[in-house]
């Protein structure tokens, strides 16, 4: 067992905190992986730079867009290295991305079939369907994504009711009943007090981030915060301070020196400390630390702020989020924040929290004065997940999607790491990034995959680091084990193939059993 | 990975030389002169070697063998 390879975060804890911590590795891939990765980048570059020279000689056409002739001497406008990279290795590779969706996205869709006579500058579609090619990359957790008409009966009567368009924000006149409904449905899901909806999920972030936080404030954010959370800490104006991802030493050595010191030059103290983090990491699926981060909040007098943008519905015994997977009082996390794109299969985001924070925002954030409010067939979308999450509409569906994808997400996870790929984060999360490094085999595997009728999202620089290039696969309980299973097969196909099971670990192929106890039932 | 013959072998092995140096990406074109640049300065090499090598190695024998067959003389010369 190579052990010197991997970076496995054990962390001595109490109880339940320890065991869902004890598989969280990020294995490193071996030293010819980093080297092979950087002579691809580097041969491409190189040829970026021979094409470029040929363009700007002439003997090549231009397709992007470019300065006029009369502006060559102000400065330049696209020679930075993103529209460099644009320009020469994006726009080569883009049919893997942007993909038309022509069905529904539950566990099988249709997509579009589209080709290329320039290598990617234009593209045509050739009227052809793919049809039934399995979907592991939709966001659709708990398998609401659907259009079943019995189960959307009810959003064809509140439509009927309410109509589709608000055309007001909440402030002026948006403000319908069905709101109110589903505001007290999730502060009673989550078990705070109080809770206020928002018509998109990213605004949610970064305009409320702002009204919470300002100048004179200092913003803790982890180091792999998404961009809406990155940006709202921007807008606010406070100072913004990174600590390393999820590691409490240096979020802790922080805290200390923030406290000791204060403001920078002034040195008076600060207004408000807030700890940006978020509950399942959606690159790495890494769960984040609720419990030690809770104790370091109360130590040193911080506010904390969780964005439980994946984990909400998707992770714990009844799909309450982080918090209760990591049993934690709800009142402890000051702004509990999340979304309803994932695994409601609807869109949106809310703040949850204390009914003073809740009714400040009403008035004081931008997305509440100038948004225009959530749609009402929409709302109640979310009203009826939601219920059948928690039970209330007397069936035993929600709790069976848990359990259905708590057990495909250990099952996928088991399986991939037996056949020996580097997968990245914690064994619960329904998030699984497989690394593949190499700029060509990421292309290729997109590709590969999409022949055998599987969909997958590949991501790279600039989204991640520009050596970790990955396939990230969302798992939902709507897939089946035949699914699953007909995935793998082709994941162990494809991998032989490209050599992509870079893992330098052996892992036994029986999984853990004993973790199914720690479910309780309402 | 059961190949069905040589030829599969073999076209595997041109797969994965485009996915490790990363021309897959490419034009044909751009292949094409990766590929001649690549194996002309691998050719380069192995003449190099195939002419240069054999000499350097029996000058250095030579001269390391001068060494010790002078250092057994003078301790012949010192023994006499």
């Amino acid at each position: 067992l190579l052990l010197e390879g991997i970076n496995l975060k054990n962390v001595p804890g109490t109880g339940i905190a320890s065991r869902q911590h004890k598989q969280e590795s990020f294995e490193q891939a071996p030293m010819y992986v980093a080297v092979m990765t950087y002579l691809g980048f580097g041969i491409v570059t190189l040829f970026g730079y021979f094409r470029d020279f040929l363009r700007a000689v002439g003997l090549e056409k231009c397709n992007l867009a470019q300065e006029r002739v009369e502006q060559k001497d102000f400065v330049p406008l696209y020679q930075d290295f993103e529209n460099f990279y644009n320009r020469n290795l994006y726009m080569r590779v883009r049919d893997n991305w942007n993909r038309p969706v022509c069905s529904l996205p539950g566990p099988v869709f249709d997509l579009m079939e589209r080709v290329s006579d320039d290598y990617n500058w234009t593209f045509r579609l050739t009227g052809r369907t793919l049809h039934n090619a399995i979907n592991m990359g939709s966001y659709n957790y708990l398998g609401f994504a659907e259009n079943n008409a019995d189960f959307l009966k009810t959003v064809a009567d509140k439509t009927q009711q309410y109509g589709v368009g608000v055309c007001s924000t909440r402030q002026e006149m948006g403000t319908l009943s069905i709101h109110e409904e589903l505001e007290q449905l999730v502060a009673s899901f989550l078990r705070v007090e109080s809770s206020m909806t928002f018509g998109m999920g990213f605004a949610t972030n970064s305009m409320n981030i702002p009204a919470i936080v300002g100048k004179g404030g200092l913003i803790l954010s982890d180091e792999l915060n998404h961009t809406s959370l990155i940006l709202g800490a921007r807008l606010s104006g406070a100072t913004i301070r990174v600590f390393k991802h999820n590691n409490m030493h240096s979020l802790e050595k922080m805290l200390r020196e923030a406290v000791c010191s204060g403001q920078p030059r002034t040195h008076r103290p600060w207004k408000k400390i807030l700890i940006m983090v978020e509950g399942i990491y959606s690159m790495e699926g890494s769960v984040v630390r609720l419990s030690e981060i809770i104790a370091l909040k109360k130590k040193y007098k911080a506010y904390l702020y969780l964005d439980e943008a994946h984990s909400i519905g998707a992770v714990g015994p009844s799909g309450r989020g982080v918090a209760e997977l990591f049993n934690v009082n709800p009142a402890d996390v000051d702004v509990m924040m999340g979304t309803f794109t994932k695994s409601f299969g609807a869109a949106g985001g809310y703040i949850a929290g204390k009914k003073e924070l809740v009714d400040y925002l009403r008035s004081h954030s931008h997305s509440a004065v100038y948004a225009s409010a959530m749609s009402p067939p929409v709302t109640e979308q979310i009203l009826r997940a939601m219920k059948c999450i928690m039970g209330k509409d007397g069936s035993t569906e929600g709790i069976r999607r848990i359990r259905q994808l708590a057990e495909n997400t250990r099952y996928f996870r088991a399986r991939l790491k037996e056949m020996g790929f580097i997968i990245y984060g914690n064994d619960d999360s329904p998030v699984v990034p497989i690394l593949l490094y190499m700029p060509g085999k990421v292309v290729a595997f997109a590709r590969e995959m999409l022949e055998r009728k599987i969909g997958v999202v590949v991501v790279g620089f600039p989204a991640t680091p520009i050596t970790e290039a990955r396939a990230r696969f969302c798992l939902s309980a709507s897939h089946t084990r035949a699914m699953l299973n007909q995935v793998l097969r082709h994941m162990n196909e494809v991998g032989d193939n490209l050599c992509l099971k870079f893992s330098r670990l052996k892992y036994s192929s029986c999984p853990n059993l004993c973790d199914e106890t720690d479910f309780e039932l309402i | 990975m059961n190949f069905k013959s040589f030829r599969e072998y073999l076209s595997w092995l041109y797969y994965q030389y485009l996915l490790i140096t990363g021309i897959y990406v490419l034009e044909p074109w751009e292949k094409s002169i990766f590929s001649s640049i690549l194996f002309s300065a691998i050719g380069m090499v192995i003449y190099t070697s195939y002419v240069f090598v054999p000499i350097h190695v029996r000058l250095a024998l030579e001269f390391f063998s001068g060494i010790f067959g002078g250092q057994s003389e003078s301790t012949m010369a010192l023994i006499n």
